[in-house]
């Protein structure tokens, strides 16, 4: 009972401060309804698929800080693909962009496993890369998004109140990550993010998991670049604030920087709270400058609770 | 098994060799094993064990020779590799991934649920969940499920690299029987042991290594101990006991440490004991029974519940180990990743808590630590080759720096816990000489060893502890193995009534 509450039960907590933080929403905000959730929804979306690509790669104990710059690369190229193109092109265009996220992934893991370099380094160094190709690429803002494709993230999904963004959303990370948490390369990221030497010894092949996780990394920030030239309808070469969010958004969600623990849902359920507590901020008109104080502020306050209730669990 | 089998060997290793840049690691390692063999691998601190370990379980590749399996050569690149080729190892730390259950360890590594199930309960451990977290679970029962997880994939040959050290005596002999028993129905092991008795009552033969080659293979029979020991060490070692006299210190005055009542966490009960200057008091108990709260309480690291400390008679308590190092405790941990600083140099790791009892914030006096450093490196006879990286120290070595910082820092009170885990016999007894050598000069050491034949070499006394209680105190004189056996599972007089 303690155990499964230990194991779930940041998430819980996550979901009880996302369920407060919407009825205060909608006390300073009586007029919060389908509409105020759609546009919310559609404004996390990047956010959230950075935040996935983040939380798998410091899962398998690395990190990857050129997150928002793939997903520069990632939205120039549907941009420039779709460009005027038909339906079959729009789907090929897809494919392609998808792939292209694969690779620049496993270039990031691959790097790193090859030259030994430390991540960090890796990925601060491919930050400008991809962001010198996504400038390449796409010279300023431009191209198009095909516009079926686009409805895709705007307004409802058969209910009224739930918008098609966050199915889009689910539906995402379930494809990826449902088979690969039951797989054994899922279990390796794993193992490899909980201690390197231990799931080499138990037969892992370290390198190889490592570079599959920077793969799916750069898949999810593929796909929060084709989100963000889906939502604005045009490609944006440089990259967009998702790099720090991501992270803060992983620590929140219960990932331990470090690797090895946390999951997908609880980054998701913290994209939204951070989100959130923006939005309401602006609503009650506080000072931007005091608004990043404040989401600073949680972060650490949150974490901290977090450790101090799990130290509590562990001691009685 | 018929004759033919016997003589074509199951594992074969002929001529391995391995340099690391200038340094030769190994030069002509050789080790073959027929089936249903145990074969004791055995070699000093820098012998090359363990880069033959990695050559033989595929972690490193040889320079020149060989290793075959039933006399296929096998070019081996991952550990991975290796067990498909059938030699699976049980390393000395557990391989088992903290954060995962141990149904996913087993999936990751492809274990048989119900063969894994099968030998943990062969193994004698009870009560275990599938679902139960590695990280929660305590370093003998990791130790064990590493061994049922090895033996659960049916290997070729099984590699056990110092599989009992710092598991419980009754473990022990629960892991040396099933073992045995193993080998008898033609299972093959090569046995990594520093504990004689353990190599004298399952293995059949011994492979000694020294300086990177293989010196000698000889059939284990009674007394084979001396021979070994020669071999290792490359010249005759007198067989003098560490002990100068055999009269045990005589307790005399205050002493320096009083215990009262002391209990802690839910295993430690209640435990007193007087510490004198000048003595070694041995503490005997099987794992778990409360000792390392003891240890926590006196180092400072953890608050007693109930009970007195007293040192030199004056009732104090610890809210920080700087406070216990600051009134002159100094506690040695058993693992030694505990206490050192792995990536720092052996010299800032030996000068570091000289900081912490003598330069509050001022500058450090370079010239006088440097003095005191090498004073301490030099008694100790620390290898300093690798001394860049303490990490890169052999486990003898980096215990030995352990020890060499409170040295240095000029020792009072000293905690040793279990600090000749898994180390070679030259070194051991290295320091059984420095732990007397220290009384002599008046130091009061607590010494907690789960090694039963170390009392007698190095203490004065033996506190045995059991159910979180002192059940006995044997003068070392009378501390052979067998009565301390018996008071550590409580079958001395006095515990026959409470337990």
């Amino acid at each position: 009972m303690t155990r499964q509450f230990l194991r779930h039960g940041w998430t819980a907590g996550l979901l009880a401060i996302l369920a407060l933080l919407f009825v205060f929403t909608k006390i300073i905000q009586p007029d919060f309804g389908t509409s105020g959730l759609d546009s919310l929804s559609r404004a996390m979306l990047p956010f959230a698929f950075a935040t996935a690509a983040m939380a798998v790669v410091v899962i398998a104990g690395g990190i990857d800080l050129s997150v928002a710059s793939m997903m520069a690369v990632a939205g120039v190229t549907a941009a420039v693909l779709m460009d005027g193109a038909g339906d079959g092109m729009t789907a090929v265009a897809v494919v392609i962009v998808l792939l292209v996220g694969l690779t620049m992934g496993a270039i990031n893991g691959a790097l790193i496993v090859i030259t030994r370099v430390p991540d960090i380094v890796v990925t601060l160094a491919m930050l400008y890369v991809w962001e010198g190709v996504a400038l390449l690429i796409l010279n300023g803002p431009g191209g198009s998004a095909t516009p079926w494709l686009r409805e895709l993230i705007v307004g409802p999904f058969i209910v009224p109140w739930l918008p098609r963004s966050l199915v889009f959303l689910a539906v995402c990370l379930v494809a990826v990550w449902v088979p690969l948490k039951r797989s054994k390369l899922g279990l390796s990221i794993y193992a490899i993010g909980s201690n390197d030497l231990a799931a080499y010894r138990s037969g892992v092949s370290v390198g190889r998991t490592r570079i599959a996780a920077y793969a799916v990394c750069g898949l999810f920030a593929a796909i929060g670049g084709l989100t963000l030239t889906m939502s604005t309808g045009n490609g944006e070469p440089i990259p967009g604030p998702y790099l720090m969010a991501s992270v803060a958004a992983v620590v929140l969600g219960g990932v331990v920087l470090g690797g090895g623990k946390g999951a997908l849902l609880g980054p998701i359920i913290a994209v939204i709270i951070l989100r959130l507590v923006r939005m309401d901020l602006t609503l009650l008109s506080v000072d931007p400058n005091v608004t990043t104080i404040v989401e600073g502020t949680i972060m650490v306050v949150v974490v901290m609770f977090g450790g101090v209730l799990a130290y509590r669990g562990r001691h009685k | 098994m018929t004759d033919q089998q016997a003589q074509t060997p199951l594992l074969d290793a002929k001529g391995v060799s391995k340099r690391f840049g200038a340094v030769v690691a190994l030069e002509d390692a050789s080790l073959t094993i027929s089936a249903g063999q145990i074969v004791a691998l055995m070699g000093a601190n820098g012998a090359g064990k363990s880069t033959f370990v990695k050559i033989l379980t595929g972690a490193l590749k040889p320079d020149t020779g060989h290793v075959r399996i039933r006399g296929t050569e096998r070019r081996v690149g991952s550990p991975a590799e290796a067990r498909r080729s059938g030699l699976v190892p049980v390393y000395q730390e557990p391989s088992l991934i903290p954060d995962l259950s141990i149904a996913d360890n087993l999936r990751l590594g492809d274990t048989p649920v119900a063969d894994f199930q099968h030998w943990v309960h062969e193994l004698g451990i009870d009560g275990l969940h599938l679902d139960d977290m590695i990280s929660a679970l305590p370093l003998a029962t990791l130790r064990i499920l590493d061994l049922a997880r090895a033996l659960a994939v049916k290997p070729d040959v099984l590699l056990l690299d110092e599989m009992t050290a710092a598991l419980p005596t009754d473990l022990v002999e629960k892991v040396l029987d099933t073992v045995r028993k193993q080998a008898d129905a033609g299972q093959s092991v090569i046995y990594i042991s520093h504990r004689f008795s353990e190599i004298a009552e399952i293995c059949d033969r011994a492979t000694v290594l020294r300086d990177g080659a293989t010196v000698g293979d000889l059939p284990i029979t009674p007394g084979v101990e001396e021979k070994v020991v020669e071999l290792m060490l490359g010249a005759v070692l007198d067989k003098d006991p560490t002990r100068t006299s055999t009269a045990a210190h005589r307790p005399e005055g205050m002493p320096r440490v009083t215990v009262r009542n002391l209990a802690a966490g839910t295993k430690l009960q209640d435990v007193s004991l007087d510490l004198y200057r000048g003595e070694v008091l041995g503490v005997v108990a099987l794992e778990g029974q409360g000792q390392d709260q003891l240890f926590d309480v006196l180092a400072g690291m953890d608050s007693p519940t109930a009970g007195t400390i007293a040192l030199d008679g004056k009732t104090v308590s610890f809210n920080h180990p700087a406070d216990a190092i600051a009134a002159g405790l100094s506690f040695v941990p058993g693992d030694r990743a505990d206490g050192l600083l792995m990536e720092r140099s052996v010299h800032e790791n030996i000068a570091l808590p000289q900081l912490a009892r003598f330069a509050k914030w001022g500058a450090i006096g370079m010239k006088k630590e440097a003095a005191t450093v090498k004073k301490a490196i030099d008694r100790l006879q620390i290898d300093t080759r690798a001394q860049g990286e303490v990490q890169r120290l052999s486990g003898g070595n980096q215990q030995k720096v352990t020890i060499g910082r409170w040295i240095a820092a000029g020792v009072d009170t000293l905690l040793l816990f279990d600090p000749t885990r898994g180390i070679d016999v030259r070194t051991k007894r290295q320091i059984y000489l420095l732990v007397r050598e220290l009384a002599e000069q008046g130091a009061a050491v607590l010494y907690y060893t789960s090694e039963l034949a170390e009392v007698p070499a190095a203490c004065d006394r033996a506190m045995v502890i059991f159910n979180g209680k002192v059940v006995d105190v044997i003068e070392a004189a009378d501390a052979d193995e067998q009565t301390l056996m018996r008071a550590a599972y409580g079958l001395t007089a006095s515990a026959a009534v409470s337990a």
